[in-house]
């Protein structure tokens, strides 16, 4: 906001109508959210599968192409959500407009580049597996 | 908060306090509504996690055994029991929020039962879930 208006923000977006964006934004979060309620039993299921198991089981686990699907389902729909969940918080608390981008930008790439990695290392081990049959 | 004070001989009415982050009494709603996000916070670091768990996997037994055994510690087993508590506690507040988005549960008395509710539904879930691994899991 700049310091030397004296207008109120709500005087600046009068008569502007809407801003005809932010309706998509907010049925992704709903979305997203629907999504990961059997996703995130799921990841609580596969981590107890996977606890004692070791390497071999949790390779085996990935053969199977349910669970694979599941496991790609999980990472991309979080990272997703949690890129907007993400992007909220740092909106409503860091107002200084350089921080803010800053932080939204590192948040989104964090989030891209930890569900690119997941993604790939999941399909890796599922198809490598299936391959060396 | 605002309190009528019916005393007998000086019926002084107590003048009420402006919402101010040190005289705002704490509520459940609001407990619910920071631990939503508190949760949310660290689920996004959950997910980093467990992306850095099928990283390990994908990078071979030894990476898989490194990185399994950071998670099977004391600090990595805690770790792990509050991401489960924030999973079942994220959960539960998700659907509460899909709820109030249809413009039902506003009630006080209804927002109050449904706050406290998540947080129990967190607890309890995540404690069931490691009481079952460590007795019938491994």
């Amino acid at each position: 906001m700049e310091s030397h208006s004296y207008r109120t923000p709500l005087g600046r977006a009068r008569g502007l109508g809407s801003a005809h964006e932010g309706v998509g934004r907010f049925i992704a979060e709903r979305a997203t959210s629907v999504a990961l309620v059997p996703l995130c039993l799921w990841a609580v299921y596969a981590g107890l599968k996977l606890a004692p198991i070791g390497y071999a089981g949790a390779t085996a686990f990935l053969e199977s192409p349910f669970n694979a699907v599941m496991s790609v389902l999980l990472i991309g729909v979080s990272v997703s959500h949690m890129d907007m969940g993400m992007h909220v918080i740092i909106e409503d608390y860091v107002h200084k407009t350089t921080s803010k981008i800053a932080l939204l930008l590192l948040s989104t790439a964090v989030c891209w580049v930890f569900g690119a990695l997941g993604i790939v290392s999941v399909l890796k081990v599922a198809l490598m597996s299936v391959g060396a049959h | 908060m605002s309190q009528i004070k019916a005393g007998v001989g000086t019926a002084v009415r107590a003048r009420p306090l402006s919402p101010h982050m040190q005289v705002w009494r704490w509520h459940i709603t609001m407990a619910a509504s920071i631990a939503t996000r508190a949760s949310g916070v660290a689920l996004y670091v959950g997910v980093l996690i467990i992306a850095g768990l099928a990283t390990s996997l994908a990078m071979g037994e030894q990476a898989y055994g490194i990185y399994t055994g950071l998670l099977g510690s004391p600090l990595g087993m805690l770790v792990l029991f509050g991401l489960t508590v924030a999973v079942f506690y994220h959960l539960a507040a998700g659907l509460r929020h899909l709820v109030f988005d249809s413009g039902k549960g506003f009630i006080p008395a209804t927002a109050n039962l449904t706050a406290w509710a998540c947080f129990a539904f967190g607890l309890v879930a995540a404690l069931l879930v490691w009481a079952g691994y460590f007795l019938w899991g491994r």
